[in-house]
């Protein structure tokens, strides 16, 4: 049995495998399949100053080997969220990160100084959605904004913070540079690529909100070649998601240079997957003589 | 733990009419749990989602999936063959709820049908309005028929049975039952509720809407309701399928 406990800007998590935000709600229906604490984190729901609705239905479409998105950050709030879901969470003996997004920087600094006081071990500043009119992606797409805001809500967050980044973007080297130069503690990657499917029958978008985020096995090529990129251009960790279905794709993705991994789109097809993942994870070490999973992270040898 | 997934031994899978089949699968531990109006969530190989298909019925931990091949993953499903395994998450979602010493009418527009077949299983003497398109697309009228239910059939070309639709025959007979219970396309569950709402009877309509987890999690099969004088979001998979049809907002 090999040790699969990570620690990421000083918070230690059980094995490296964490629930990506916006699959897993607020923990409480993936709560009844099996024991939360048998995940390493949990990456909440996205969560906004004040109650959003969302966009409306349909918000998915399927795609080879993959899934678009547009749910819109529907959410309850954050005062919701800290009073009626993050005190059931905390007592799920894992890691709970708060993944916070905004319309302006203020709602952004606003909601990391409530999060700042409460239990919340982690902070992610979602800076990558693109399924928003408003806020969202529209933070993280230049280095300017993206150094910006992370230095401004930097100021209000006692906690250790993590910058969400979008792939939809020319370099994102520079951009997690930006993130790590104004005080990001980590960075979490990839978001959802911005794509699109129309029903040619109806000549309609499938998706109402036309275009959305993908996501699933189809991105896993493009965010291990981006976590690669990354982590040689930043020192601070990497929680690497995109992708990620089997034990064999997150060896890979640490490989590539992540600490830490996201799962969230194979949790459809297979609820159990983030349980099967750590398994083979730990037979893989076994079998190589490696104590420990962190000793994994950033091994590529490149040609 | 409520939810699980279980391996469930495909026993058989037969066309019964055009694009539509009829599944059945084996599992003493989880097909029994199944309610009427509730879904399994079909894992379908090489794809990325689930395929949710409502339950048709439910006997001797046999579950009956009627479902319509409507795109590449049904397409899947309807080449799987007697003995093979099949990944099952269910039951799933909130079902009809009905109550004794009711008489319900029951209203299925084509492949809204299947789910309710067990639902009027679960209740007595029930009157079953099944509409469909034509005469090619017409399921389950023997298994209506034995399960005692008084059976009216509509076609929108009338090329068989009653030439109209369901509502026509739900206004002539609305004084005849206490509550409807209805399952099908958005324009006729819209319909029905209007009739209902006119003659002041309650109405349970379930619905569909693209979907992922199948639990409440992921929140991409929303639909709006009005709770309390305030419009929400809602679920099809944990707080639906079925709804109060004036909570709906269509």
């Amino acid at each position: 049995m090999a040790d699969l406990s990570v620690k990421i800007a000083g918070t230690e998590f059980n094995n490296p495998i964490i629930a990506a935000s916006g699959t897993f709600g607020f923990g409480r229906e993936y709560g009844e399949f099996y024991p939360l604490e048998k995940l390493g984190g949990i990456s909440c729901k996205g969560i906004t100053l004040k109650r959003r609705d969302g966009n409306p239905s349909p918000r998915i479409a399927e795609t080879p080997s993959g899934i678009l998105n547009a749910v819109g950050l529907q959410n309850p709030g954050v005062d919701v969220f800290i009073n009626e879901d993050l005190p059931w969470l905390k007592q799920q003996n894992t890691v709970i990160i708060a993944n916070i997004a905004g319309n302006t920087p203020e709602e952004y600094c606003e909601m990391a100084e409530k999060l700042s006081e409460t239990s919340v071990d982690m902070i992610e500043m979602n800076i990558s959605c693109p399924n928003v009119k408003s806020g969202g992606v529209q933070f993280g797409t230049s280095c300017e904004s993206v150094g910006a805001i992370t230095k401004a809500v930097r100021k209000h967050c006692t906690k250790p913070l993590i910058v969400k980044l979008s792939p939809n973007v020319t370099d994102i080297a520079l951009i997690a540079q930006s993130a790590e130069a104004n005080g990001a503690d980590a960075v979490s990657m990839i978001n959802t690529l911005t794509g699109m499917r129309i029903d040619i029958k109806t000549r309609r978008p499938i998706i109402r909100n036309n275009t959305g985020g993908m996501s699933g096995p189809a991105v896993f090529p493009i965010a291990v070649r981006m976590v690669w990129q990354v982590s040689k251009a930043i020192k601070i960790p990497i929680i690497g998601m995109g992708g990620i279905s089997t034990w064999q794709d997150a060896v890979e993705m640490m490989i590539a240079g992540a600490s830490a991994l996201q799962i969230g789109t194979v949790m459809f097809s297979d609820p159990y997957a983030p349980i099967k993942i750590n398994e083979g994870i730990n037979k893989f070490l076994d079998e190589n003589g490696l104590k420990s999973v962190s000793e994994l992270t950033g091994t590529i040898k490149p040609w | 733990m409520k939810y699980d997934v279980k391996q469930f031994e495909l026993i058989s899978n037969e066309k019964i009419a055009d694009g539509i089949f009829d599944m059945r699968v084996k599992n003493d531990e989880l097909a029994p749990l199944a309610k009427c109006g509730q879904f399994a969530h079909v894992y379908v190989p090489s794809k990325t989602l689930r395929r949710p298909i409502s339950v048709c019925d439910s006997a001797n931990g046999v579950l009956r999936l009627v479902y319509q091949v409507k795109g590449e993953g049904t397409q899947i499903m309807s080449q799987m063959k007697p003995g093979e395994s099949v990944d099952i998450l269910a039951p799933l979602g909130n079902g009809f709820k009905l109550e004794k010493g009711k008489r319900y009418c029951l209203i299925g527009g084509g492949i809204g049908v299947p789910p309710m077949l067990y639902t009027a299983k679960q209740t007595k003497n029930p009157l079953v309005i099944t509409g469909f398109r034509n005469k090619d697309l017409i399921i389950l009228q023997d298994d209506f028929k034995q399960s005692g239910a008084e059976l009216v059939l509509t076609t929108d070309d009338g090329s068989a049975g009653i030439h109209g639709f369901v509502t026509d025959v739900l206004k002539d007979k609305i004084g005849e039952v206490d509550e409807v219970c209805a399952c099908g396309p958005i324009p006729m569950l819209k319909a029905i509720a209007e009739v209902c709402k006119v003659n002041n009877k309650p109405c349970q309509i379930s619905l569909e809407e693209r979907m992922a987890c199948g639990i409440g999690a992921c929140l991409v099969c929303a639909v709006r309701v009005r709770k309390d004088g305030e419009e929400i979001m809602q679920h099809v998979c944990k707080d639906g399928p079925v709804f109060n049809a004036e909570e709906v907002v269509f």
